[in-house]
Order: structure tokens, then C-alpha cells, then sequence
């Protein structure tokens, strides 16, 4: 069964969130401190949603100097799995494991809505169940949630097939790009697919008290994905 | 000896700056004329013990690479003074 360590940062909020979707997939997901330095064998961990530190500083600034990243940073090496969702997101660029940075929404306010993704790369820790082109609805909830990087970067995401979901267009019926994120990126990847990092909530998509289930692909993704052999 | 550093934290020239662009439109508003590239960054003080000015202005450096400002978004500004 997987092993997943959901970290918990001064802060953090959607961690019993994560730790539930995990679980309800079929992992075995347990907490991390992030004064350890110990992820107890995990085979994939989760940077989950909140406010690390208070968001002082920049969002995630100083979560990415926490004990614990140091493991982070080896498991990442190694060829572990490592997800960030939104906060998490956030920490994972702060700490050079993905390229860019998450900054103020373009429209300045806080979102927190459902929005409409679609996948675009479907063979890493996060979204090994989709098919290309499946869409999803789930939440966002973030106020600095616009990625951006430069060009060259923005170019080499693409090249490199690292753009793992996008927002959509405005259309009819559709939530589009809420931030103004360059290319309406919503999530990128390390080369390898290892490494994913998600503005979107999909562990608060997964259950219909929730109203949608949307984000139950990508906890299946995280609960078969050593199955994919010679990864690691 | 003691330095007084001022560091000065800005959005990068060419990136997009909201809160920016929305107190330059508050101030044409407010009938403030001719204000134009308003950037909203941050501004950081802190006492530094170093042997010299030089030195003192070189660990801030550091500490804005590492921590007070991020490399992808934003550019930064040092001015030491002695305390």
C-alpha cells in the first residue's frame, strides 16, 4: 500500500483534507512535522493547502527553510513522489524544486470557487489515472495563486511536456483561469513527473458533501503510482 | 560595528503589479496628476554587526538572495547606513 506523509506546517489547513482524500483512495497516509526530519518510509508526500508561517514574507518563503524539506529535497532526488497543493505549491517553488513563483492574483482578491481544469499530462504521481484531455471541476482558494516565470522558463514547461493542468478558456458554462496565470497554467512537474505541484483543491472534490467529486482522479493517480515500475 | 540596513523589495520591472496598478488608480482618483509605473514591493530594516560597511552590505545581499526576496519575481535594493 502507498506510503504518503502529508506534512503539517504552523499553518497549515487542508492537511486533514489530504490526509482523508489519501486515504479514502487507498493509501496509507499518515502527518509529518515539519520539525522532523523523518518522512517514516513514505513513498510519496504531500505539501498541503494553508498558510504556512502566515504567508509572512512571501507565501511559502519561509515553510521551504523548515527541518523537514531537507527530506523533502532528498526524497526528491531520489525519484520519490513529492505533490504540492496551493500552499504546498507555493513552498515547492520557494524551495527550487519546480521552476517559477506564485504571486498575487491579477484581479487582487482572494478566489475561492470551483474552476474547470483539464489534464495535460498524465504519467506522473498526480495524474497517472487521467486520460489526456479529461476535464475536472474543483476549488481553488488562494490569493496568490498567478504563476509566472520568465519566458525562457515558460517555454521550456512546455517543451518539456511539464504542464500537467491547465485552466480553460472563458466559454460558455466554464470556470475559466481565475488568477491570470501566464499560459493558464493550474500545475507543472519536474521532467520526470515526479515532482507536482497545483494551485486547485482536489482533496476538497472528493466526497458529494463536498459538492463535486472531481478530485478523486488525482488521489487514485497518487495511490497507484509506484504500480508504474522502474520509476523509482 | 553596527550597520542600520535598509532593503527595499520591488516586483520586477515588466511584471505584472495589480496592487500597483490599482494605487495608481486610486491616486488619479484622488486628483494626483501625471503618476504613472507605480510598483507596490516591501521595505525591511534590521541591525547588522559587521566589521566594515562592505561586509555589512554583503550579508545583506545574501540574506535578500536567500530569504527576503525571490529571485524569479522580484529585484531588490541595499542601502547601509552606520547606527
Amino acid at each position: 500500500m502507498q506510503r504518503v506523509a502529508v506534512l503539517r506546517f504552523p499553518g497549515s489547513n487542508r492537511d486533514v483534507d489530504a490526509l482523508t482524500a489519501a486515504q479514502r483512495a487507498g493509501s496509507d497516509a499518515y502527518f509529518v512535522w515539519h520539525r522532523d526530519t523523518d518522512l517514516g518510509g513514505a513513498d510519496v508526500v504531500v505539501l498541503p493547502g494553508g498558510f504556512s508561517y502566515g504567508d509572512y514574507l512571501r507565501s511559502g518563503a519561509i515553510a521551504r527553510f523548515s527541518p523537514v524539506m531537507q527530506a523533502v529535497q532528498r526524497h526528491a532526488a531520489e525519484g520519490g513522489g513529492v505533490i504540492g497543493i496551493c500552499n504546498g505549491f507555493q513552498i515547492l517553488c520557494e524551495a527550487g524544486l519546480l521552476p517559477g513563483a506564485l504571486v498575487r492574483n491579477a484581479r487582487l482578491s482572494f478566489v475561492a470557487k470551483p474552476v474547470d481544469l483539464v489534464v495535460t499530462r498524465t504519467d506522473t504521481v498526480f495524474t497517472c489515472a487521467f486520460e489526456p484531455g479529461d476535464r475536472v471541476r474543483v476549488p481553488v482558494a488562494h490569493g496568490d495563486g498567478r504563476f509566472v516565470a520568465d519566458p525562457h522558463t515558460l517555454d521550456r514547461l512546455a517543451g518539456e511536456d511539464c504542464i500537467v493542468v491547465r485552466y480553460l478558456p472563458a466559454d460558455d458554462g466554464i470556470e475559466p483561469n481565475p488568477n491570470g496565470s501566464e499560459r493558464d497554467i493550474a500545475g507543472i512537474c519536474n521532467p520526470a513527473g515526479t515532482v507536482v505541484g497545483l494551485m486547485p483543491h482536489p482533496e476538497n472534490a472528493i466526497d458529494p458533501l463536498q459538492g463535486a467529486v472531481g478530485g478523486r482522479g488525482f488521489f487514485k493517480s497518487l495511490a497507484a503510482w509506484p504500480a508504474l515500475a522502474g520509476r523509482r | 560595528m553596527t550597520f542600520r540596513v535598509h532593503v527595499r523589495v520591488v516586483p520586477r520591472a515588466g511584471l505584472l503589479d495589480p496592487q500597483g496598478q490599482a494605487v495608481e488608480h486610486a491616486l488619479g482618483a484622488l486628483g494626483f496628476a501625471g503618476v504613472r509605473r507605480v510598483r507596490v514591493g516591501r521595505a525591511i530594516e534590521l541591525d547588522v554587526a559587521a566589521a566594515s560597511r562592505d561586509e555589512a552590505e554583503a550579508h545583506a545581499r545574501q540574506m535578500c538572495d536567500r530569504l527576503l526576496a525571490n529571485p524569479v519575481t522580484e529585484d531588490y535594493l541595499v542601502d547601509v547606513e552606520e547606527d
